[in-house]
């Protein structure tokens, strides 16, 4: 008797990890699937040419006009602002924890990536909003900081967490024995760094990079709260941009269900889909490439 | 470079801890350049401790701490003006496990010289070509220059890790068990290398294995527990030692 229950019981548990296991592929397609349906049959209705190059976005303007090369553009600029600052600092603060670091600063600041991470967009939008902003107004003297550079800015500082764990990771998965060989023929700290560290690590630096990348380009709400959320193409970091995610938070509230409006931004969110999808493709060949080594 | 037969590395009074744990005793030696110097013991005893003070590379331990003197010909090697970057790359070392880097091999020969600041093309080809002849590998590898050197048998990997110190033509080449992931044929082979590198380089090398040492070597000391217990003429060494540890280390009689 006890032994059947004990084997009911381990087919429960079974059963119940299967089915867990399963149900995250099946909201990956349901999620998936609605996206294609909602978002697609948009497409019957408007060019998907003029979805993706159109310059201008009045969804309630009449006749509507649903181009969202400007929400691309806003994105984009946003991604490689807060790539140029987040990156480079990102690594070389991983290159400090795991290289230069003594070891009770490294746990200081290892606790204090970590903190960073588990901060809220909302706080960071919000801190952003009522200090950078302001800073940035009367820094550049313009009308507004709400701009591009204030997103890029606030962006980099959430990438930053993810940039840095990831790389110090990498880095720390480099064998001690090569940096051995290397101070073995008279290397210097910062020649083991750039000839050694950063070269082996590279697969794992640039995973690193990708899904910090990722996690700016899904950003929504700290984004929305500094960047004015102009949708024009901007032609330089001191102006107001709007992007992919901001523009479907932003609008979701105000369209009628089924509207072709309403389907307009299941069409940005199938756009944002194909675009971190393929980043996080990236991100894990690069991850496994640094397995393998 | 010196001449035959002086010492180009002299301890005295040496000792060395770990934290609390003293690794090296009062060691002094002298070693006497173009020979091959084996330093043999027990496992435990300080050998891989004691090569490494001679290239510095225990600096990078946290809480070693070191007393007495080292010198190589007549620089002080742990005093205040020794520059460790250049004492490094003047004596070289040989890991026990082969660690070429992630790179080509030619960049592994190269290493060293692109560091201090050697660039010329030519200069830097010529010095592949004749360090990679030094171990044996040109003939094997003179068309695979530019593969990646973790592709390469263990034995070719560690020849490699001997080119890549010679190519920055050190005084000293301290080997610690360079053969010990190495099968017979290869350790044999790596053996004869050594002699022939000895006319141009002072060789110390730490070794686990009695016969080898007594087959390469022309000056033997012995270590137990941190003491160099005995040193001379590998011939006396392994037959009439003075020292009567020595003699029941030899025969077998522990290890
Ligand atoms: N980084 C370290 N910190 C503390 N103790 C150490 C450290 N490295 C070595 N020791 C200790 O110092 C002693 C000598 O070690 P060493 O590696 O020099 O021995 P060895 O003769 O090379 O041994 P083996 O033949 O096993 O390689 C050992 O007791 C070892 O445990
Ligand atoms: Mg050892």
């Amino acid at each position: 008797m006890m032994r059947r229950l004990g084997k009911i019981r381990d087919y429960a548990i079974e059963k119940m990890i299967f089915i867990s296991g399963i149900a995250a592929i099946i909201f990956v397609i349901l999620i998936f699937s609605f996206l294609v349906r909602e978002g697609g049959s948009f497409f019957g209705e408007y060019d998907l040419k003029n979805f993706i190059l159109g310059h201008f976005w009045y969804p309630a303007s009449d006749p509507p006009r649903f181009g969202i090369l400007p929400l691309i553009m806003g994105s984009l600029v946003i991604v490689l602002g807060a790539g140029i600052l987040a990156v480079p600092l990102g690594v070389m603060a991983a290159l400090y924890i795991s290289e230069v670091a003594p070891k009770g600063l490294k746990d200081l600041l290892k606790a204090g990536v970590e903190m960073l991470a588990a901060i809220p967009s909302v706080v960071v939008g919000f801190v952003g909003m009522v200090t950078l902003v302001p800073f940035i107004k009367t820094a550049f003297n313009i009308p507004t900081g709400l701009t591009a550079l204030s997103g890029c800015i606030m962006l980099a500082f959430m990438a930053m967490p993810t940039i840095v764990s990831i790389s110090e990771d990498a880095i720390n998965a480099v064998p001690w024995n090569y940096k051995e060989g290397a101070l073995a023929l008279g290397a210097t700290k910062w020649q083991i760094m750039y000839r050694i560290i950063l070269p082996a690590a590279a697969p794992g630096i640039i995973a690193a990079v990708m899904l910090g990348i990722g996690r700016v380009i899904g950003e929504t709400m700290a984004v929305m709260m500094v960047t004015g959320n102009a949708a024009v193409i901007p032609s330089g970091f001191l102006e107001p941009v709007r992007t992919l995610t901001a523009t479907i938070a932003a609008e979701m509230g105000e369209t009628v269900r089924g509207s072709s409006h309403y389907k307009s931004l299941f069409a940005i969110g199938a756009v944002l889909f194909v675009i971190t999808f393929i980043i996080n493709f990236i991100a894990d060949t690069y991850l496994h490439k640094n397995k393998e080594q | 470079m010196p001449a035959k037969n002086k010492h180009v590395i002299t301890t005295e009074k040496l000792n060395l801890f770990y934290g609390d744990f003293q690794a090296l005793r009062d060691i002094d030696l002298a070693v006497s350049s173009h020979r091959i110097t084996a330093v043999i013991g027990p496992s435990g005893c300080g050998k891989s401790t004691l090569l490494r003070v001679f290239n510095r590379i225990n600096d990078i331990v946290e809480g070693v701490r070191i007393t007495g003197k080292v010198f190589h010909g007549s620089d002080d090697i742990y005093g205040p003006d020794a520059d460790v970057d250049s004492i490094r790359k003047r004596i070289g070392m040989v890991f026990q496990r082969p660690n070429p880097f992630p790179l080509s091999v030619y960049e592994n020969v190269v290493f060293g010289l692109r560091i201090h600041g050697r660039v010329d093309k030519s200069v830097l080809d010529g010095i592949v070509e004749e360090s990679l002849k030094s171990v044996l590998l040109w003939e094997e590898l003179k068309d695979r220059l530019n593969r990646s050197a973790l592709n390469l048998s263990l034995e070719q990997k560690q020849r490699l890790c001997i080119a890549r110190s010679v190519a920055v033509k050190p005084d000293i080449i301290l080997l610690d068990e360079p053969c010990s992931t190495l099968d017979p044929m290869a350790t044999l082979k790596i053996e004869e290398l050594m002699v022939e590198l000895k006319t141009k380089y002072t060789i110390i090398i730490v070794t686990h294995n009695m016969q080898q040492a007594a087959r390469v070597s022309d000056d033997t000391g012995f270590m137990l527990l941190g003491d160099l217990v005995e040193f001379g003429k590998t011939s006396q060494i392994f037959t009439s030692p003075k020292e009567k540890m020595t003699e029941d280390y030899i025969t077998g009689r522990f290890g």
